[in-house]
């Protein structure tokens, strides 16, 4: 309502968001928080398998030193550009969603800049003092000591976020307690990070598990030994995992529970949510096997049976993260704003007076009967552009097409009605915020779109009209009025005093 | 004061939640943080600049081409510190200024995203230029194509940064602004960006005298011609090059200002900043001239004066930037509370909803029980064939004998079928409604 609206016609807004966040959360993860105390321990056992005399082990060091490089390569590139990124896309797509968590939650993210500071600090003399580390015992085992430091700030840097996370998914207790603590002791918070610490580790060991065959040679000793303890890794965390992903699929609260069969696609997809299941399963267990296969016979493992479980972890955590996005709808924040960033209390204002004449940018202030197709446009643009694009990801023909046929020419009066009451049966579908003309005009869009292939090319394309009774001119009458109705109001006291 | 903004400027309404932070300490530390960052991100920068123009030089001279060896190396943990350190004042200034930045980025938004992949390859680069230094040493033309790759997007990424915040001080603009190059004409970005771009090379050269000045640095190590001296006296010479070149440009930026940002109060900051530097200049012309011996004379004062000056000028950036929005702010306010009038009228008096029901007649006694239907079933249920849910006829064949369980169904509904999702439960509808619709549902004939 009150930003200009980016809009992806084809990509689709939320699933910008969703590349982006998926990348992150597997690189943070994987490469970070399971990642490095794997590969600290996997450092730790160089110094104790280490000939009297040597301060490591220098093969299996270096061993363990190039998978670092590859973690802190990736970590410090695309994995801080993508943290960062999340918030760039957010604060495009969803501004006065993020504009609000942020002046609730400024010292929650402050903290965790503090704390993500440090393991900036700490990843940066973790790896690039390594080789310096290797000339006495002593500097080796404080660089080992650094790898645990660092180990705990990225755990504590995700303990952080999943508090965030939790308490945009809780609905309800965003208006009655603003504060951090909440987000730390709410019901959702603490089964996310059982899941999610577990399932970090099992995935850093899988990827390290593929590193170490990349960079040891076949037959060779170090490649079974590394096998070996790769395995091990995957089988103490394994069922953690799994469990986790039980514990917090049951703490989930009723509501978000009730929309996850429709997480993973649309209602007509419902199988896919089985799928979840099956990924799940899965993915843990093709883990599990290579990790038993690793401990039983070490030296028959290659590159490409590791691969696959490899690539089936990070899946798992992507389809999880998508998942869990879902699951927050018809809300982005639950109880007080909703995924079409409008505040549920201002729904009444929007229903008596429409949205447009509230909107800081439309072409069209009011709906009339010559501007009916331009208006429908802008209250889509308003009122469904987060989610939907008109010939795109999630298109608005095509849902209606999968309810009224293909071939079937739109009628107005059905899409109307449709969507009037679609927020009952579509539980994550918010109401339609707008008036009955505005509803009119909507409908009217949409048979546009179908019959003429019409895109829409966003803000950040095109630009802004900026609505007449939201610029300077009326605001500045609108102060006039209220300095007249206060002196008005002082005129009256006095004549009443005089009385 | 409002004659300024013309009668296109949009009045946005502001995020109605309280400040996190009393606003003083919100902009202390939004100019604190920004220039910290700020410093990491002119090293960055600053270093990939001068490796690419060492390593064309050391084509010919084996020592610049080390020279180029060793400020690469710097640029891993500057650029790390760049990114991490950007985090804090991007969070002050979507505290602050919500609705003004995120319109600018909103605006720009395409090129705005594109900041993700351009730092990512950019930073990419620069670790492969490292990384493969000692490979590539037989085919440099190719190391110098990946740094000079590196550093054309280093030099790019700092205008998107400074289209937005610039484009955010001046609302009159947003309605006529189209994308991120429309926004990049307007009239003082590109003065704006030279004016970083030369206080990177400054900052560098402090930085390069420092890091390779140090005791613990082993020099001897790299370089067998230069000498400790010929590195200071070339870093020092960038420094003071660069901060002449300051009092150029630093007029240029303040002459292409748009007027309404400025009072007194700025220009005294702008002026404290400035001649804050001239003693620091003199000290560095002394040091450069001097006796080789000493040159390290004066570097401690030399680095408090400049960055006193520093942070003079980013204060008068921000008192610039407070002025500027000053008056569009107020507007907002005014337009904001207005907004929450009127929303919490609308609350307590909520509309009454005038059914919107529309009764075809043609279908006698089951008309309304057809638009109820038409209204809340009809987006899972059709007629003849399943879409989300099973088809009417099937209902109307299930249910033929008992419409009261229809009716319970519809009110509080179960799972009977694995393969279909559960159908939500329609307790918004009264007993009346449930009546009409049973009666719609049941009258469906095969």
């Amino acid at each position: 309502m009150d930003f200009p609206m980016f809009h992806l016609d084809w990509l689709n807004d939320r699933f910008l968001i969703a590349l982006i966040a998926i990348l992150h959360v597997c690189i943070n993860h994987g490469l970070a928080v399971g990642f490095i105390p794997y590969i600290t321990r996997l450092e730790q056992q160089g110094v104790m398998n280490s000939h009297a005399g040597q301060i490591t082990n220098p093969e299996w060091d270096s061993m363990v030193y190039k998978m670092m490089k590859v973690g802190f390569i990736i970590t410090t590139t695309l994995g801080a550009m993508t943290g960062v990124g999340i918030w760039l896309s957010v604060s495009v797509v969803s501004p006065a969603s993020i504009a609000s968590l942020i002046r609730v939650f400024y010292w929650a993210w402050f903290i965790e800049w503090l704390v993500f500071v440090t393991e900036v600090v700490l990843i940066l003399i973790y790896f690039l003092t390594w080789k310096n580390s290797n000339k006495s015992l002593n500097a080796k085992l404080r660089h080992i000591k650094f790898g645990w430091f660092l180990s705990i700030f990225s755990w504590i840097t995700m303990a952080i976020i999943v508090s965030i996370l939790g308490f945009m998914m809780d609905p309800g207790n965003w208006k009655s307690h603003h504060s951090l603590l909440n987000g730390f002791s709410n019901p959702i918070y603490l089964p996310q990070l059982f899941f999610r610490t577990p399932t970090a580790m099992l995935i850093g060991g899988i990827f390290g598990y593929l590193l170490s065959i990349i960079f040891t040679k076949k037959n060779s000793e170090i490649r079974a030994r590394a096998v070996k303890q790769s395995s091990v890794w995957i089988l103490i965390w394994a069922p953690l995992s799994l469990a986790g992903a039980i514990f917090y699929y049951r703490a989930m609260p009723q509501a978000m529970k009730d929309n996850m069969s429709t997480a993973v696609g649309t209602l007509e997809f419902a199988q896919y949510y089985d799928l979840l299941k099956w990924i799940i399963i899965g993915a843990i267990s093709t883990v599990l096997i290579i990790a038993i296969a690793g401990l039983w016979k070490p030296k028959k493992i290659h590159f490409a049976m590791v691969l696959f479980p490899c690539i089936m972890a990070f899946g798992f955590l992507g389809i999880f993260e998508r998942v869990r996005e879902f699951i927050r709808k018809p809300y982005v924040i639950g109880g007080y704003m909703y995924s079409n960033l409008l505040r549920e209390e201002d729904y009444p204002l929007y229903k008596r007076d429409g949205i447009l004449k509230y909107a800081t940018y439309t072409s069209t202030p009011e709906v009339t009967e010559t501007n009916k197709v331009e208006a429908g446009k802008n209250v889509f643009v308003l009122t469904c552009s987060r989610c939907h694009t008109t010939q795109g990801i999630n298109s608005i023909v095509t849902v209606f097409e999968k309810m009224y046929g293909k071939d079937k020419s739109f009628e107005e009066a059905s899409i109307a009605a449709f969507t009037k009451g679609m927020h009952n049966g579509r539980t994550f579908m918010p109401e339609f915020p707008g008036n009955r003309k505005e509803l009119d005009a909507l409908a009217a869009y949409i048979k546009h779109l179908q019959q003429t292939g019409d895109v829409i090319e966003g803000a950040q394309n095109e630009g802004v009209v900026v609505n007449p009774n939201q610029s300077v001119d009326a605001i500045v009458k609108l102060l006039d009025k209220q300095v007249k109705d206060n002196a008005d109001s002082m005129v009256k006291i006095q004549t009443a005093l005089n009385k | 004061m409002f004659q300024i903004l013309q009668i296109n400027t949009p009045v946005p309404r502001n995020i109605p939640l309280d400040l996190p932070l009393p606003e003083w300490l919100l902009i202390t530390l939004l100019v604190v943080s920004f220039l910290l960052h700020i410093i990491f991100v002119n090293l960055m920068i600053g270093g990939t600049v001068l490796t690419l123009w060492c390593q064309i030089i050391g084509l010919k001279d084996k020592d610049y081409h080390n020279l180029a060896h060793e400020i690469s190396r710097t640029i891993t943990v500057n650029k790390s510190l760049a990114v991490v350190l950007g985090v804090a004042p991007l969070l002050s200034i979507s505290t602050l200024y919500a609705t003004h930045f995120y319109t600018a980025t909103s605006l720009t938004g395409g090129m705005w995203i594109a900041i993700i992949p351009l730092v990512t390859v950019a930073f990419l680069l620069t670790y492969l230029n490292k990384y493969t230094w000692h490979v590539l040493d037989k085919n440099k033309p190719l190391s110098i194509a990946i740094i000079a790759t590196a550093t054309a997007l280093f030099l790019f990424i700092p205008l998107i940064f400074l289209v937005n915040v610039n484009l955010m001080l001046f609302p009159e603009k947003w309605g006529t602004v189209k994308g991120f190059f429309s926004a990049l004409l307007l009239p003082n970005v590109f003065p704006r960006y030279l004016h970083f771009i030369t206080a990177s090379m400054a900052v560098t050269g402090l930085f390069i005298f420092w890091y390779m000045g140090r005791k613990s640095y082993p020099f001897e190590e790299y370089f067998e011609r230069l000498t400790r001296y010929d590195i200071k006296r070339k870093a020092y010479s960038l420094t003071l090059a660069a901060t002449v070149a300051q009092f150029i440009i630093g007029p240029l930026v303040m002459l292409t200002l748009p007027t309404k940002g400025f009072d007194w109060r700025l220009i005294l900051v702008i002026l404290s900043g400035a001649s804050i530097a001239i003693p620091a200049m003199w000290w560095i012309w002394k040091a450069i001239t001097g006796k080789p011996e000493n040159i390290d004379n004066h570097f401690g004062k030399v680095v408090i004066a400049l960055s006193i000056t520093v942070i003079f000028m980013g204060s008068g950036r921000h008192v610039y930037r407070a002025n500027a929005l000053a008056p569009h702010q107020k507007l907002m306010a005014a337009n904001t509370a207005e907004f929450e009038r009127l929303s919490k009228e609308a609350r307590e008096n909520p509309p009454i909803e005038q059914s919107d029901l529309q009764l075809d007649s043609a279908l006698g006694p089951v008309a309304k029980g057809a638009a109820i239907f038409q209204m809340n079933c009809s987006s899972c249920h059709k007629e003849n064939e399943k879409l989300v849910g099973p088809p009417m006829t099937e209902m109307a064949t299930i249910y033929a004998t008992d419409k009261n369980g229809l009716k319970q169904w519809i009110k509080a509904p179960g799972k009977k079928r694995p393969d279909y999702p559960q159908m939500p439960a329609f307790a918004q509808l009264t007993d009346d409604d449930r009546e009409e619709l049973a009666n719609y549902i049941l009258s469906i004939k095969k």
